[in-house]
């Protein structure tokens, strides 16, 4: 704390010696003449009062709410895809409330406008009629899709979320740079970068008057939820699935706004109403935010490639029963080339011109504008018409007009006269910077916005804040994060204190109990095999442990125990006594996709527990000498295991999720167990074998005091087998599966048991009876046999 | 002249399907001044939950079926009657390539027949260099572009031979194109792609032809099967006309019309999707019997 008794007359001026802007560009911290834009000065002021130490220690609060909160983001390599982290840029970008409101009219003027176009696209084409817009442009697009043409929302609104990027041109106006509304990703992301940010500079946040953004996304949810026209009915959000690179994002807005994350395997079509496969059977639904490309949302009508869909979903639109948001066919909005033509449709609709300018952009279809792209080629981007990518994306094939003009042979003129009608010419964009925080000090890089917009109930409602994305380099081009850009927080300032808002209702309004039990069956059955995965990794490392401490103790290999134990059949013909089986770190990796597609379902700190878990292992384990060293490394790992075990089973409220994982676990370790003693503790068996299984089924202190004798094989099938308070016995395993099926919807139909109740009490009974006599390997194998048939059971009626 | 159509599509599948929503574009067309259908019964065994008709973007009577309880097999059967009127080439009021294009422009409309959604890539028919250098090495120049479209298909006709086992539903055009076999639809693909590369509109047409020919005619190919020819747009006085590559023919009172799309992929017989682990079979039977 030096740092601050030390005298600094204005510590601004420390932090800003070194910040540079770039000539003729425009500049967030700094006005054209160079001095401190006042929005920015408390903020300035506070950071100069750190010590580059602090500096440093903040940021990494920051980056550790970021790694605990498992955000990350998927890089596409050439040959790969590899998760980094996430790339966020510490100092936020600020602008004052009164530059926000006029971003946000012009913003909400635009929302209006492409809502009108949406309505005429899919309506009368009055546009194309009167000649506003080419009908080819709308023709040959890719995203105007023909089964919606007529289709009238039900809503009466085709758009409810969208984003726009914008950024400052060198006069200091702000431009659109793009469109988002297929269905724009991001505001998940703007909530995770405001959490981070706040937890770097706590209190500098605290004390700035920054505008809080749940406001926003309570009113959106509530919008959502009035949209469905019932109180029955529920609100789900279409996820294209895990491997989508902001499936993060989605599992995050589910759990953040409370709805349902659902996939189209999730869903089925009854008479044009879209039902939820769940645990309970076919729930309806009725409003579903999609974060899926529209194209794939229904293989009948739409893509009949796509194996993400449900079919049937166009035709539950076509009868009004279900609303999408934002309507099929809405991405046609997102097509560059209709910015040529927006400034003219604005002025045809609304009689008024745009407030907020879009990139000046040409469409080389028209003789006048393409002669106009071609003498002025050196200062444009050309690019696919139909594109609906950002400038600046890396997968876009725009070429820089300048460069183009350098090539031999007269390259624009060639490209031009062949594909005309495919291209557009728009103005480089050259984008203001803002501060980044740079190898210990301040430098200005260039920025982008993406701000977001809802509909409510009172029309649209721009979210006070965005997520920013900063260049890596002064090239505005840099700005991309697969190119090595970065994004921020950003900060709506007012002069006045602001109302701290959060998702939850007042303490004054009456309490109401969300209604839970729609477990989608989807997710049942992945929680349902992550329980048996892990259960059966913890298992299996138990059973490596125990064999590798004998065959440290031994010194070798070939002793009569240690070569009984490698014939057990559980190895999958590998040979433990040299390596780590595959089938670990295989069933490690098994829990861990399972658990990554319920993820709106699972904790954190489950998740981050589990993916360490699974990537430490496969680090520390494939290394390692048999023998002591494995024993040692299996039993660190054996702790994180049973950690994250007790995580789950301590604090995972008992929804109905909970009971297919806690029942997928009792059938694994009932099955594994009967397994094991069907081997290790058959009638003829080496010395120490029956120890052994004691000790894999961690038991070494009980079967001591309940016996007091050696282990023999009667008490050692007692004790694994029949004991009914023993958690490692197979009778224990089966009462909680007794007892957890009977929770289960339909355990019970009237009077009468359900199947499903009939076989896990019959099962559990015949243990109950058994002497452990009785218990030969033939009848063990038989409890495993029936074991896996009550899995499928379970399965035909709960999972699928 | 007056036809009696039977189709009969079925699918087994290898394990029951645990339930399945299917599109049939099966129904033959009512196009006016062209073709009547008079009666249409389509069967579809075993009893759909769920069947209801309507129309399509593009006009095409379509009726869907939905399955919820588990099947090894379904069976489509259409009988129809449906009256084909006789057709008078239009005469060649169609302009060249490049007052086409101008023509093209000047459409202002979204309307199904505006030709404009022809011109694009489309579900099965991709632009490709190969479509792009053979239609041009049919043109001379001065053509028609009515000339033009004759010229392609009769080239076509004369360059593929037909030879239902060299490709299946799902083989892209250029594929047979490259190895000069296919079927009706191979042969549809090859002149829509060849016909957009250069800048006509083409779109394609499902059917049916009469099975035995008139006395004294050649067999017609593709009559053992539904049937497919092209339309292409020739300018505005012309407009759309329908030609059968695989015939080497404009189409007349032997094509019986079912539906217009893009490609294949519009109106594909049977679309569907089940669920299903494990395979499937499918059979297709077509008797076109003419009654004067």
């Amino acid at each position: 704390m030096s740092a601050k008794n030390r005298p600094q007359p204005d510590p601004a001026a420390r932090v800003l010696a070194d910040y540079h802007p770039i000539p003729g560009v425009a500049d967030e911290l700094l006005d054209a003449n160079g001095a401190l834009r006042p929005v920015w000065r408390p903020f300035i002021e506070a950071l100069g009062k750190m010590s580059p130490e602090d500096v440093t220690r903040r940021f990494e609060l920051g980056d550790q709410y970021l790694r605990d909160a498992g955000v990350f983001f998927r890089q596409y390599g050439e040959k790969d895809v590899t998760d980094r982290a996430w790339p966020l840029s510490h100092v936020p970008v600020l602008i004052h409330e009164t530059e926000w409101a006029k971003i946000s009219e012009g913003l909400i003027q635009r929302a209006e406008l492409l809502e009108s176009v949406c309505a005429d696209l899919y309506g009368d084409a009055r546009l194309v009629k009167e000649g506003h817009l080419p009908a080819s442009l709308v023709a040959m697009n890719p995203e105007w899709l023909r089964p919606m043409v007529g289709v009238r929302p039900r809503s009466g609104h085709y758009l409810n979320f969208i984003a726009f990027e914008i950024g400052r041109g060198p006069d200091g106006r702000w431009w659109v740079l793009g469109d988002r509304v297929q269905a724009p990703s991001g505001a998940g992301f703007a909530l995770e970068n405001r959490v981070a940010t706040a937890r770097t500079f706590a209190s500098i946040y605290a004390n700035s008057n920054v505008h809080r953004l749940a406001g926003f996304f309570r009113a959106f949810r509530d919008a959502l939820s009035d949209l469905r026209g019932d109180s029955e009915s529920r609100v789900g959000i279409l996820t294209p699935g895990r491997l989508n690179d902001t499936y993060f994002e989605h599992a995050y807005i589910a759990r953040y706004l409370g709805f349902m994350l659902l996939e189209g395997e999730d869903l089925t079509v009854e008479n044009g109403q879209v039902m939820v496969r769940t645990i309970a059977g076919l729930s309806p639904i009725s409003v579903l935010w999609r974060r899926i490309d529209a194209s794939y949302a229904d293989p009948l009508e739409l893509n009949d490639a796509s194996r993400l869909g449900t079919p049937g979903l166009v035709d539950a639109i076509r009868r009004g029963k279900l609303a999408m948001v934002n309507a099929l066919g809405s991405g046609i909005l997102e097509t560059r080339a209709l910015l040529a033509f927006l400034p003219r449709i604005c002025q045809a609709l609304r009689q008024e011109p745009l407030k907020m300018p879009n990139i000046a952009t040409w469409w080389c279809g028209q003789e006048a504008e393409r002669a106009h792209v071609r003498a002025n080629a050196h200062r444009m981007m050309i690019g696919s018409a139909l594109s609906t990518r950002m400038p600046f994306d890396p997968e876009d094939s725009t070429t820089l007009g300048s460069n183009l003009q350098n090539a031999p042979g007269g390259a624009v003129d060639s490209l031009l006269d062949a594909n005309a009608q495919l291209l557009v010419g728009q103005e480089t964009v050259t984008l203001s910077t803002t501060p980044a925080h740079v190898d210990g000090k301040l430098t200005p890089r260039p920025m982008s916005l993406r701000v977001f917009l809802a509909r409510t109930s009172r029309g649209w409602r721009v979210m006070p804040g965005g997520y920013g994305r900063i260049g890596r380099s002064a090239d505005a081009a840099a700005i991309a994060l697969q190119r090595g850009g970065s994004v921020s927080d950003v900060w709506v300032v007012s002069d006045k204190p602001v109302r701290n808002e959060t998702m939850l209702p007042s303490p004054a309004s009456p309490y109401v109990r969300a209604h839970v039990g729609t477990l989608p069956s989807r997710a049942a059955d992945n929680l349902f095999w992550m329980g048996r995965y892990v259960e059966r990794a913890e298992g299996l490392i138990r059973l490596l442990r125990a064999i590798n401490v004998r065959l440290a103790e031994a010194g070798r290999s070939d002793t009569e125990l240690l070569e009984y134990a490698a014939g057990f059949p559980g190895f999958v013909d590998f040979d433990p006594l040299r390596g780590i089986p595959p089938n670990l770190f295989e069933g490690l990796a098994s829990a861990t996709a399972s658990a990554s597609v319920v993820r709106d379902r699972f904790s954190v700190d489950g998740w981050t527990a589990l993916n360490e878990l699974s990537a430490g292992a496969r680090k520390t384990l494939s290394a390692v000498t048999p023998g002591d060293a494995s024993a040692r490394a299996l039993g660190a790992l054996l702790r994180q295991i049973t950690g994250f075990s007790g995580l789950v089973h301590d604090n995972m409220y008992r929804f109905a999720g909970w009971r297919f994982l806690s029942i997928g676990r009792s059938l694994e370790r009932a099955s594994a167990m009967a397994q094991l003693l069907s081997w290790f503790a058959a009638p003829e068996t080496p010395e120490g074998a029956l120890d052994l299984v004691v000790e894999v089924g961690d038991s070494v202190l009980s079967h001591r005091r309940l016996y007091a004798v050696a282990t023999s094989r009667s008490t050692v099938i007692d004790l694994l087998g029949c004991d009914a308070n023993n958690p490692r016995s197979i009778h224990y395993q089966l009462a909680e599966i007794e007892s957890q099926v009977g929770f289960l919807p339909g355990a019970r139909e009237g009077a009468q048991m359900s199947a499903l109740s009939r076989a896990a009490f019959k099962l559990r009974a015949e243990l109950a009876v058994a002497a452990p006599e009785g218990l030969q390997p033939e009848t063990l194998l038989q409890v495993r046999a029936e074991l896996s048939d009550l899995s499928d059971l379970i399965t035909s009626t709960y999972l699928r | 002249m007056l036809y009696d159509v039977g189709l009969r599509i079925t699918y087994s599948y290898a394990n029951a399907a645990s339930g399945g929503r299917h599109v049939l574009y099966m129904t033959p067309a009512d196009v006016p001044g062209r073709q009547r259908t008079i009666t249409s019964l389509l069967d579809i065994t075993p009893h759909p939950d769920e069947r209801f008709a309507r129309k399509d973007f593009f006009g095409n009577t379509i009726v869907e079926a939905a399955f919820r309880a588990p099947h090894d097999e379904i069976a489509f059967r259409l009988r129809a009657r449906v009256e084909r009127y006789a057709e008078i080439p239009p005469p060649d009021a169609s302009p060249r390539l490049d007052g086409l294009a101008r023509e093209i422009m000047a459409v202002r409309s979204l309307a199904p027949e505006a030709p404009q959604h022809f011109l694009a890539d489309s579900p099965r028919v991709s632009t490709r260099v190969e479509f792009d250098a053979y239609a041009r090495s049919q043109i001379e120049p001065g053509m028609s572009t009515l000339a033009i479209v004759e010229a392609v298909g009769k080239a076509i006709d004369r360059d593929m031979k037909f030879d239902p086992d060299a490709t299946d539903v799902n083989t892209p055009p250029e594929e047979a194109f490259a190895r000069r076999h296919g079927v009706c639809q191979d042969f549809s693909h090859i002149m829509i792609g060849c016909l957009r590369a250069i800048g006509v509109p083409a779109g394609y047409v499902s059917g049916f032809l009469r099975t035995d020919p008139p006395a004294g005619q050649p067999r017609l190919e593709g009559a053992d099967a539904m049937h497919a020819w092209v339309r292409a747009w020739c300018g505005a006085k012309v407009g759309w006309i329908e030609y059968d590559p695989t015939n080497g023919m404009f189409a007349g009172d032997d094509h019986i019309i079912v539906a217009y799309g893009r490609d294949y992929g519009d109106v594909a017989p049977v679309r569907g999707v089940v669920r299903i682990a494990g395979g499937q079979a499918s059979t297709q039977a077509v008797d076109v019997v003419p009654l004067g």
